[in-house]
């Protein structure tokens, strides 16, 4: 049981210092979402990628990171309402 | 198969540049700037106003973020530096050994770029005493710098500022002088739209800005205060603090340029809204933002800012200091200059802009105050501190340059890249590389070749037509030259004489209806003539004054050669002559002490004829030289010594080496190289076979080692001893002149073409005014000079008009056809139709000054075709001032290029109705008697972003007319993608539209499909290459498909056998051979796959392909797997890729260009001693020659994928530049080889197949 709690704990660090890791609950949603989050932020930190896009929309390499960037924030829309109505059928059996 | 990686030309767009004393001299400031993995510093020259070069090495990893500092009481500037190797790394520039000294390497995370690695950001604390580093989400980190002793900096373990699901803007270090160091910070809290199921709460996020203080004294990070600022805030710049200045910093968002600090009320924040542009084509509600700026103070502590928006203004901020801080502050327009990633204002007025597209140029700055009173100045008193009240938006006329002068030209740069094609369209001996480069109203077509530039100086003709060329000295003692003598074809010679003009001289005492040898400034005050009969010698030539035409001299002896021989080469030097007879005899003289020839009394005697001699000058505090190199007939060259040896003899034969042909000319000098003196000696021998070998020559023994060869040309080779860029250097004279010179980068002997019309004969030069190289051809006298060998490219362009996307040549009537499309732009349709309205309006479409600049003209146009002509001059050129922009707006063209006669645009096709250009290919139709037709692909309404979307694609076809210099539209043809890729195939056109691949035969009306694969790769096809009946489809996504076209069965057949393993993004592809493709893709990886033979085979065995169809898909996807053969990463998006050979002579390599603007080559290794050779070598140097980034070789050039089967050549000729007890330690660890063995495989590897 020790062991248990210790690798659930060590996989708790380990989720909490590289954002991103997964879990085995973790949604379709979330998973889309780290991905697309992590693409961006590799567009937008390798310096001939950000300069491909920048070129592809005809601006300026600050405004094509900034777009990107904004992206980031919710890059495949806002979560599903998938626990809170979970949450309401339980209270419904209830 | 093995592959040799070199970059012929580094990339050239900076990502960053920083301005600093990075020697130590005080005075001056260097510029340190980051291009793709390489870092360079450069100067620009107090005297000449030129721009240096003097330091570059590559990093071998990703430079994402480059920060000066220095500690209080540091000498020097230090650099900090964030890569994709998770450390942060800080370096010292030592000037004494030109190298940089790696100070810190402190690991804080995993390597590469991620997320949440630091390394984004770098924010360095004014006084040095911080280093912040910072990743887009989450991670910051902060690292206390602190001096011990004089010269030691020790670096803290870092303190964490973390704040998780916060995104970061944008970092900077404040000013705050000796207070804590205090770090800014632009943050969005995005974890309530993660919570948020109905969506709405990410649109009323906010954007905090957020200082941190680092405590020193308790020794941890705070997150002090933040406040709510703009949404749309993206920049922030520091204003000066400290004791004497009000500290604070610029917010800087989409129309907004606010002043803050920390603990402001809002009273305290001022905010001007940035000026908008005023004209017919621009769209008065169209925000700008700031994206770069730079601070400028002036002695006595008063300080402004300029800053650049979006579209390239420059706006310059002035500041209303009082004792209580900053009470309010002024904007007004400054100039505009084209988008700039970095720019440095420098102490001595220069402003250095390294822009993000095109050539870089070096500003002056005019009038550092740029008069207020000119511009329409906006106060911040006149808007609202929150930038959602309503407020008057400002306004402004952009016009040409005022305060800014253009001055130098700075090297050029190629990037961005957009695509390149190397090909022989002037049939000269070595292809030319022709590259369409740069974004929007800077874009340009380059020819580049492999030659250095030269500076002109004189041209002019000469009475007759001559065939040598020489200049002279009177005395030893003369500073500069008196003499030029020439030899003409006609077997006469005359003498010039250089003053402030050159004019010719008479009674110089010189034989003059002779042809001479050799002319030779000798002993102290004479000079020698020697011709086929003897040797005349005149003492004492002088001139009475400054003009006199008539020479005097005083005294005038001659020499005869024996009876019945003649003189049949000659080498001199200031104390010695060598004269070979036709007898095969050489003799040999010295000067007495006062100056008059002796001539020795042993006399070598040769079997065969001799062509050339040479001796080298006399070495500083010797009497004589020591050697003498004698080409001889029998295709050989011998040493002979001049100096007794042991048993006191002279003219005894030290040394020999067999060559491929006859010499026709040697020399033997002195060249600065990277051995432990700083230069050794060379013979430079050139062969009838315009084979040119070089080779050290021991200055004790006369041995002969470390032999190069080169072919340079198919003409006798001649050389010239000359002075490039202050150092020695040789020219050597074939079909073409060459310049051998030290290499300035690797301290190596190089080989360069001049960019120069071809000349006979040349010689250095000297006289008060200018120096340089005198060269004849013909009665034409030319005087030029070398003044860098920094460059061995040299590049002409053609600008173009919008972004160039893809070149098709039509090689036989020497142009290029090249389409351009350019985003978001307004097209030239629709802009001359706003100018045209503007005009006969009388008034521009925003007036908000009363500014009716246009009343004056009172002439309504009828049509607006009409009114384009009449615009006589355009007051805003696009050139300058970048084309008006429109949302979701395509500008395109498709514009005829002649880089050859012309050198210019020819002709110009405009696409209307919002179309943009996609592909571009020429086909001759089979069906129309192989008449050429240049097929585009075209768009209608495309959007890329949030979704690839587009209302229609369409095939045009375009008649080409007047040897290929005009096009006439033919038909266009509707389908239902855009096609993406276009291949002329057997006499028909092939298309890839979406994921279908198609083949097209001409019609009248249309295009007629003669073949169809649906889905024939799996996202998008952007690429098609073929060879015989197979043809190579790349995927956007999915790598590439080989595909077989069976014509015998109808309909016609495309039938997709073989695809890849593994996702690549493919950018371009070439095919090798039959089975092999090299292609590159956008992650910056270039491969090679193989189709496995058998599989090859089977593809092509029947005639219908039944049983290719039969066979079933595997894995989704194809039967078959193509086989990884080689797989490296470059670091830069590869934009093109060609087997072919770039010089003269060479081999088929492949050859590939960069978007940053880097070309690089593969070389395949012919030899496998060789590639085991260098492979151990690359091994070693790996451990021993570690990358100063922190970042493992191995580990970056597997960056996505492991490296396979390439030899990193920019690795291995790091080996030239290590100290030469380095390299023996090297070199001992490999197997049967040494230092002068590795140092020659290397160089062949470069000079035999690239430049």
């Amino acid at each position: 049981m020790a062991d248990k709690l210790r690798a659930q704990q060590q996989l708790e660090a380990l989720q909490a210092r590289y954002v991103g890791t997964g879990h085995a609950d973790t949604t379709k949603h979330e998973w889309l979402q780290n991905i697309q989050r992590d693409t961006l932020a590799s567009i937008i930190g390798h310096p001939p990628m950000l300069l491909y896009q920048s070129i592809a929309h005809g601006e300026c390499r600050e405004k094509t990171r900034i777009r990107l960037l904004e992206r980031m924030i919710q890059p495949v829309g806002p979560p599903p309402e998938v626990r809170n109505s979970s949450h309401d059928n339980q209270t419904q059996a209830q | 198969m093995a592959l040799y990686a070199l970059t012929i030309q580094p990339p050239s767009t900076a990502k960053q540049a920083v301005l600093g004393d990075f020697i130590g001299s005080k005075s001056r400031q260097q510029i340190l700037s980051a291009c793709g993995s390489r870092l360079s510093l450069s100067e620009i020259d107090k005297e000449d106003q030129r721009f240096r070069e003097f330091f570059s090495q590559d990093m071998f990893g990703i430079i994402r973020h480059i920060e000066k500092f220095r500690l209080t009481g540091g000498t020097k500037d230090m650099i900090a530096l964030s890569t994709d190797s998770g450390r942060l790394v800080t370096l010292e520039y030592v000037a004494d050994e030109n190298i940089l000294k790696p100070v810190h390497f402190e690991t804080f995370g995993k390597s590469s770029i991620r997320r949440v690695v630091p390394g984004e950001y770098l924010a360095v604390d004014p006084r040095g005493r911080a280093i912040m580093v910072a990743s887009l989400e989450k991670n910051r980190l902060v690292y206390i710098l602190t001096r011990t002793g004089e010269t030691n900096i020790t670096i803290s373990s870092p303190l964490e500022a973390h704040k998780p699901q916060a995104l970061l803007y944008n970092l900077i270090a404040l000013d705050v002088g000796f207070n804590y160091p205090t770090f800014a910070a632009l943050e969005v809290d995005f974890s309530r739209a993660d919570q948020d199921f109905s969506g709405a709460a990410v649109k009323d996020l906010d954007k905090e800005l957020v200082y941190y203080v680092l405590d020193l004294g308790l020794n941890h990070i705070v997150r002090k205060w933040s406040e709510k600022v703009d949404r749309s805030s993206n920049m922030l710049f520091r204003i000066p603090g400290g004791d004497d200045n009000p500290g604070g910093l610029l917010c800087c968002g989409e129309d907004t340029i606010a002043y803050r600090h920390m603990h402001n009320t809002t009273e305290q924040v001022h905010r001007v809204a940035i000026p908008r542009r005023e004209g017919a084509t621009e769209d008065p509600n169209r925000k700008r933002i700031i994206v770069g700026g730079e601070l400028y103070t002036i002695k006595g502590g008063e300080f402004f800012y300029i800053l650049q928006t979006d579209d390239g203004d420059l706006f310059k901020i002035i500041f209303n200091v009082r004792k209580s801080g900053i009470r309010s502050m002024r904007i007004h327009y400054f100039d505009t200059i084209p988008v700039a990633s970095s720019m440095c204002l420098m102490k001595t007025g220069y402003l250095y802009c390294a822009f993000e597209s095109g050539d870089q140029l070096l500003y002056e700055m005019g009038s550092l105050a740029g008069d207020e009173s000119d511009e329409a100045t906006y106060d911040s008193s006149q808007f609202p501190t929150d930038p959602s009240l309503p407020y008057d938006p400002p306004f402004f006329r952009p016009r040409p340059l005022k305060n800014l002068i253009p001055t130098t030209t700075l090297p050029p740069t190629m990037g961005p890249i957009m695509a390149a094609e190397v090909a022989n369209l002037t049939m000269e001996d070595a292809p030319q590389i022709h590259t369409i480069c740069g974004t929007g109203s800077r874009s340009t077509f380059r020819t580049t070749r492999n030659a250095m530039n030269v500076y002109d100086l004189v041209d002019s003709t000469l009475p007759d037509k001559c065939s040598s060329i020489w200049t002279s000295k009177l005395t030893v003692d003369d500073t500069h030259d008196t003499l030029i003598v020439l030899s003409t074809h006609g077997g006469t010679t005359f003498v010039l004489r250089i003053t402030d003009d050159v004019n010719q001289a008479y009674n110089s005492g010189f034989i003059e209806d002779t042809a001479s040898l050799g002319i030779q400034q000798f002993g102290p005050d004479c000079v020698i003539q020697v011709h086929s009969r003897g040797i005349r010698h005149v003492r004492g030539i002088r001139f009475e004054n400054e003009d006199a035409e008539q020479a005097m001299y005083d005294e005038l002896t001659d020499w005869h050669a024996p009876a019945h021989r003649t003189v049949v080469a000659c080498a001199t030097n200031n104390r010695q002559v060598a004269l070979a007879l036709s007898s095969g005899e050489i003799l040999y003289f010295e000067a007495d002490s006062d100056g008059s020839l002796s001539k020795a009394d042993e006399v070598i005697s040769l079997e065969c004829p001799i062509n050339c001699i040479a001796i080298p000058t006399v070495p500083e505090g010797s009497v004589r030289a020591y050697f003498m190199a004698v080409g001889c007939g029998d295709q050989s060259v011998r040493i002979f010594n001049l100096s007794p040896d042991m048993d006191g003899e002279i003219l005894k034969n030290v040394g020999m080496i067999l060559t491929s042909a006859q010499p026709s000319a040697m020399i033997i000098t002195h060249m600065k190289d990277k051995s432990p003196n700083g230069s050794s000696q060379y013979l430079h021998v050139g062969l009838r076979s315009g084979v040119y070998i070089r080779a050290y020559l021991d200055e004790i023994t006369g041995d002969i080692y470390g032999s190069q060869r080169r072919f340079l040309g198919p003409e006798p080779i001649r050389f010239a001893e000359v002075v490039a860029a202050q150092d020695p250097a040789i020219l050597a004279i074939t079909s073409r002149p060459w310049l051998t010179y030290t290499d300035p980068r690797s301290g190596t002997i190089t080989s360069t073409p001049l960019h120069y019309t071809p000349f006979d004969a040349a010689w250095a030069f000297k006289s008060a005014g200018f120096k340089g190289i005198v060269t004849v051809r013909g009665d034409i006298l030319r005087i030029f000079d070398i003044l860098s060998v920094a460059n061995n490219t040299t590049q002409e362009n053609i600008p173009l008009k919008y972004t160039p996307r893809k070149l098709v040549g039509y090689h036989e009537q020497q142009i290029y056809y090249v389409i351009e499309s350019d985003n978001n732009t307004l097209d030239a349709e629709t802009v001359a139709m706003l100018k045209a309205h503007e005009k006969s309006n009388g008034t521009g479409a925003i007036d908000k000054q009363g500014d009716t600049a246009m009343n004056g003209v009172t002439d309504t146009p009828e049509g607006s075709d009409m009114a384009v002509a009449r615009i006589p001059y355009d007051e805003t050129p696009a050139i300058d001032f970048g084309h008006p922009k429109a949302p979701h707006r395509w500008a395109s063209c498709i514009e005829v290029v002649d880089p050859v006669t012309e050198k210019d645009v020819v002709h110009s096709v405009e696409l209307r109705g919002n179309q943009c250009a996609l592909s571009v290919a020429l086909v001759a139709f089979e069906s129309h008697g192989g008449e050429l037709f240049l097929a585009v692909g075209v768009a209608t309404d495309l959007v890329f972003a949030p979704k690839y979307q587009y209302k229609s694609g369409s095939v045009q076809l375009y008649r080409i007319l007047q040897d290929g210099r005009k096009l006439e539209f033919f038909h266009e043809t509707l389908l239902d993608a855009p096609p993406t890729a276009l291949l002329a195939f057997k006499g028909r056109l092939l298309v890839g539209f979406g994921r279908d691949l198609g083949l097209f035969d001409c019609g009248r009306k249309s295009l007629l499909r003669k073949a169809l694969t649906r889905d024939c790769s799996s996202s998008q096809i952007v690429h098609l290459t073929t060879q015989g009946g197979r043809i190579v489809v790349s995927d956007r996504e999915q790598s590439i498909t080989f595909v077989v076209h069976k014509e015998m069965v109808h309909p016609e057949e495309l039938i997709p056998f073989a695809d890849d393993t593994i996702p690549r993004y493919t950018t371009c592809v070439d095919m090798l051979d039959y089975d092999t493709t090299v292609g590159g893709d956008k992650f910056g990886n270039i491969w090679v796959l193989r189709c496995p033979p058998k599989i090859s085979e089977g593809s092509d065995e029947s005639n219908n392909g039944l049983q290719l169809k039969q066979d079933k898909a595997f894995l989704n996807g194809t039967p078959n797997r193509l086989e990884l053969v080689a797989s490296y990463f470059t670091n830069d998006i590869p934009i093109s890729i060609q087997k072919t050979s770039i010089i003269a002579g060479g081999e088929k390599i492949i050859f590939w260009a960069g978007l940053q603007g880097t070309l690089g080559v593969f070389i395949p290794f012919l030899s496998r001693t060789s590639m085991k050779k260098l492979q151990s070598l690359e091994l070693l140097l790996r451990i021993e020659d570690k990358p100063v980034s922190g970042r493992d070789h191995l580990a970056f050039r597997s960056y996505y994928n492991p490296v396979k089967n390439v030899i990193d050549g920019d690795l291995v000729e790091r080996f030239l530049l290590l100290s030469h007890d380095q390299k023996q330690v090297i070199a001992s660890q490999i197997s049967n080889t040494d230092v002068g063995d590795l140092e020659e495989t290397i160089a062949n590897m470069r000079g035999l197949y690239a430049f």
